[in-house]
């Protein structure tokens, strides 16, 4: 085993250059925060990336920051926050899903296309990812995409390169979006509504227009307590949170009384919610995140707990349904691949032991067609298969 | 702009093609005469027109897919076709290629307003969307001015934008999923009612492929809550730069407007002389900002935008206080191209993107290229993201004008990107700025977009010359220039 450590991309180039030649395939690592996402690799070498860190470029009033890939997201986002600023699309850490120590990276957030809460309305890394450059699996450094907000010159590679988990090119310059943090939010909170009543008080707020940056429901247990916790979230300027804080209280009269949170608790609330905090803490269970048609949500959770003992969360709507299930046998996964075929759209095992990710598909299995493109997608940039290979599907 | 040699042979093919699209569609859906073929020659750009082999135009995803696979194993060169509204030449026919027209996709599948978004097909037009859905409350976010005619699978072809994408985006954050056909007639679904891709975000890489990777035959996107207040202000500035310096400060408070457009001096003048909407004439440049959202909070930020505007030497500054006011405002810049037709036989929209500071710059440089080049130039600017639409007014009767034109344009997107720009910002590269490419990206940078393509339709058969300067066979591109034992592995310890 060999850990390189490229100090610039004509080293990288050279790197990635010798590895083909040997078809050695190479592990791509920064923080390492999510070295546990994905499928588990055997590679016999280490691409150590924390070199490529800093930033680079960072313009408020231009809205856009440059920074290298490996920059731990602590840096980006105290330097955003100086300037009134954040990535809207809410990363999570996730050092306490998957228990590691070192800071997670612009780049890592941006290979597994990650995003919190804001997710409803503000999209995720891949909406705010502007270009890049990188050096793909064929060794040659290239870029993609620009420096400006509003770009449609070629092929927009940024959206490839956002949840590719590395496997088609070792990013080493970001340049993303960036947007003014809210300067106050309020989240109303519904106590005691069931699943399938919190769902119908999320869609009522959804469909409202205070337009809503975060929705979840927190069964009783996931809540903290022995009561179910419905939260929504309002984020603006001052009088608009509380004007509308007020008016969707009224509207959701039916719902019961709503408690307000003010600024701190409700980032808290929300943190919490980001980092599958209700039930990443039981390590004994396996993590799975289901993205699926919001009002299909309980109806999965249900269909899951009816065959296996499932403890479950809902974020965005009711349209990201987390899960922790015991680890035994296929760690649920039958079911959950059943109910989320059922309702369409795609779950991720998120967390579990090495060995059950690698004796199941991490990721949602796809069609034969897809299953094809994927592949070709993966040889017109990394023909050899050099580039976290097996990470996202056993043959890419 | 050349486009690459058609080809005799499957031109001298055009009975026997027509023939077999006829086994597929019905008769009178394939249009091989002369005159009628004419109707397809062009599209918004229409500097370029050139009649197409023959135009299909199927109903089903299933025609789709049987026209695609036949025209695979034939050879035939396919350019997929909306409302054909595209200004960069997207749709523009090939000799030797057939129109593939999906207008008849033309139905609203399902609105699902528990799960926001609504299933269409295609050739819906992006106002049809809004128009379905309203009745709730509901809007469809992206709104190209072509928004009446222009198709939502046009719209995903081209990444189309509008004037509010700042604070809402533009059309690849506002699709969920879509349909598609390869063009060996295989089926796809990505995406869905649900969020974010399994695999690879082939979805987002569709989008803005400008017809070059498939054929989409079903789209999903999402639907919003039409904000409750939208007001307006119109502030008119004594130069270029207090105008930027004041779309600066907005930004850097924290307010992200609904919509923020910039007009320069004879765009000003040619609008109000159109409309009349009482635009100041004596003023170097004018801001339209609108807010939309709660009205607590629209009513917050109009004062804070004020305060930003007269502090930036506003020489006017008007705020909406009616909807007739508010549209007042709008109706000037959204005449901006009809008046600026009015006063020039024809006129030419460029479109690029500048970091937003360089502004002033960039419009002192182009005052030098208008002399340069002989012909008047009016700017209209998204100026809350950059995107710069010089208009540039020439006569093509006038031998050569045409020409200079194009050159003029060209200019301006070479200064865009000297700047640290782009070529462009929603209209596309097309036929337009295909050969500009290599002022943005070097051959590498091509070559990689170029394998993506590969991925998808390795016979280069979708819409060929469009996009990329030179057209490279795929297994040309795939060979790997490396041969084992010629590079050193390098060994070195580097913890």
């Amino acid at each position: 085993m060999t850990r390189f450590r490229p100090d610039d991309e004509r080293d990288l180039a050279q790197i990635i250059t010798a590895a083909v030649a040997q078809e050695e395939p190479l592990e791509i690592v920064a923080g390492g925060s999510k070295r546990g996402l994905g499928r588990p690799l055997q590679t016999p070498h280490v691409l150590d990336m924390t070199a490529f860190s800093g930033i680079r470029d960072y313009e408020p009033e231009e809205l856009v920051l440059t920074a290298g890939a490996a920059t731990p997201m602590p840096e980006i986002e105290a330097a955003l926050a100086a300037k009134g600023q954040m990535l809207a699309f809410e990363p999570p850490d996730w050092r306490g899903v998957f228990g590691g120590t070192g800071a997670p990276t612009l780049g890592g957030v941006i290979a597994c296309n990650l995003a919190g809460p804001r997710r409803i309305k503000m999209g995720a890394a891949r909406d705010h990812f502007l270009g890049f450059r990188a050096v793909s699996g064929r060794g040659e450094a290239f870029k993609a995409g620009g420096k400006v907000v509003k770009n449609v010159t070629g092929y927009d590679l940024a959206k490839l390169i956002a949840g590719s988990y590395g496997t088609l090119a070792v990013v080493t310059e970001v340049t993303v979006k960036v947007l003014p943090l809210a300067a106050e939010e309020r989240t109303l909170v519904l106590h005691g509504l069931d699943d399938a009543r919190a769902l119908h008080a999320m869609a009522e707020a959804l469909n409202s227009s205070h337009e809503l940056s975060g929705a979840a429901h927190l069964p009783a247990g996931a809540s903290g307590g022995d009561r179910p916790l419905t939260a929504l979230r309002l984020e603006g300027p001052l009088p608009s949170v509380m004007a509308r804080a007020e008016a969707l209280a009224r509207e959701l009269g039916a719902f019961g009384l709503a408690e307000t949170l003010a600024t701190p608790p409700s980032r808290a609330l929300w943190r919490a919610v980001r980092e599958g905090a209700p039930l990443a803490s039981d390590r004994t269970r396996v993590l799975w995140r289901c993205s699926v048609p919001p009002s299909a949500g309980p109806a999965l959770a249900a269909a899951v707990s009816r065959a296996v003992d499932a403890r479950s969360f809902f974020d965005w709507g009711g349209g990201l349904v987390w899960l922790a299930v015991p680890g035994a046998g296929d760690g649920g996964a039958a079911v959950i691949r059943a109910a989320v075929a059922a309702s369409g759209g795609h779950a991720t095992l998120l967390r579990a032991p090495d060995a059950l990710r690698a004796a199941i598909p991490v990721f949602e299995p796809q069609a034969p067609a897809l299953a094809a493109l994927t592949r070709r997608v993966k040889d017109a940039f990394d023909p050899k298969r050099i580039l976290n290979r097996g990470r996202m599907y056993a043959d890419v | 702009m050349r486009m690459p040699t058609p080809d005799a042979a499957v031109i001298a093919r055009r009975a026997e093609i027509a023939a077999a699209l006829r086994a597929i569609v019905p008769s009178e859906a394939v249009i091989d005469s002369d005159g009628e073929r004419r109707a397809y020659e062009s599209d918004g750009l229409t500097a370029y027109r050139q009649p197409p082999l023959l135009a299909v135009l199927p109903s089903t995803t299933d025609d789709v897919a049987r026209i695609l696979r036949y025209c695979h194993e034939a050879g035939v060169k396919v350019v997929p076709r909306g409302a054909g509204t595209s200004l960069s030449g997207g749709a523009l026919p090939l000799a030797d290629g057939i129109i593939l027209g999906l207008g008849k996709f033309n139905r609203i599948l399902d609105i699902d307003f528990a799960n926001r978004c609504a299933v269409v097909q295609p050739g819906v037009t992006n106002l049809g969307i809004t128009l379905a859905v309203q009745h709730a409350g509901f809007f469809y976010a992206p709104d190209p001015s072509s928004q009446i005619a222009c198709t939502i699978g046009g719209n995903v072809a081209e990444n189309s934008g509008g004037v509010h994408c700042l604070k809402y985006g533009v059309t690849t954050n506002n699709l969920l999923g879509i349909e598609m056909v390869l063009m060996n007639g295989e089926v796809l679904r990505l995406g869905g009612k649900h969020l974010d891709a399994e695999g690879y975000d082939l979805l987002g890489v569709m989008t803005g492929s400008e017809g070059l990777l498939g054929v989409v035959t079903e789209v999903t996107v999402r639907l919003l809550k039409k904000p409750t207040t939208a007001r307006a202000l119109l502030v008119g500035f004594p130069s270029n730069e207090s105008a930027g310096n004041c779309v600066a400060e907005i930004i850097a408070a924290g307010i992200i407007p609904g919509g923020m457009e910039m007009m320069d001096k004879p765009a000003i003048h040619a609008a109000e002389d159109f409309v009349h909407v009482g635009y100041p004439r004596d003023v170097e440049a004018l801001l339209i900002v609108e807010l939309d959202g709660p009205a607590a909070e629209v009513d917050h930020l109009i004062a804070a935008v004020e305060r930003i505007a007269r502090a930036n030497q506003a020489m006017s500054c008007r705020i909406s206080q009616s909807e007739e006011e508010r549209l007042a405002f709008w109706a000037g810049r959204k005449a901006a191209f009809p008046a600026v037709g009015r006063i020039s036989p024809d006129y030419y929209c460029v479109d690029g993107t500048i970091p937003r500071k360089r502004l002033p710059e960039v419009l002192t440089e182009m005052r030098a290229l208008s002399e340069k080049h002989r012909l008047r130039v009016a700017n209209v600017f998204h100026a809350g993201d950059g995107n710069l639409h010089p208009l540039i007014l020439y006569d093509a009767n006038e031998p050569g004008e045409l020409e200079r034109a194009e050159e003029f344009g060209a200019d301006i997107l070479r200064f865009c990107v000297a700047v640290g720009g782009v070529l462009t910002g929603e209209h596309g590269v097309g036929v337009e700025k295909r050969d500009l490419m290599p002022a943005m990206f070097d051959a590498v940078d091509l070559d990689h977009q170029q394998r993506l393509k590969c991925a998808f339709d390795p016979d280069g058969l979708l819409n060929p010359g469009k996009v990329f300067p030179q057209l490279h066979r795929c297994a040309e591109l795939g060979r790997m220039h490396i041969h084992r034992g010629q590079v050193p592995f390098p060994d070195l310890p580097r913890f």
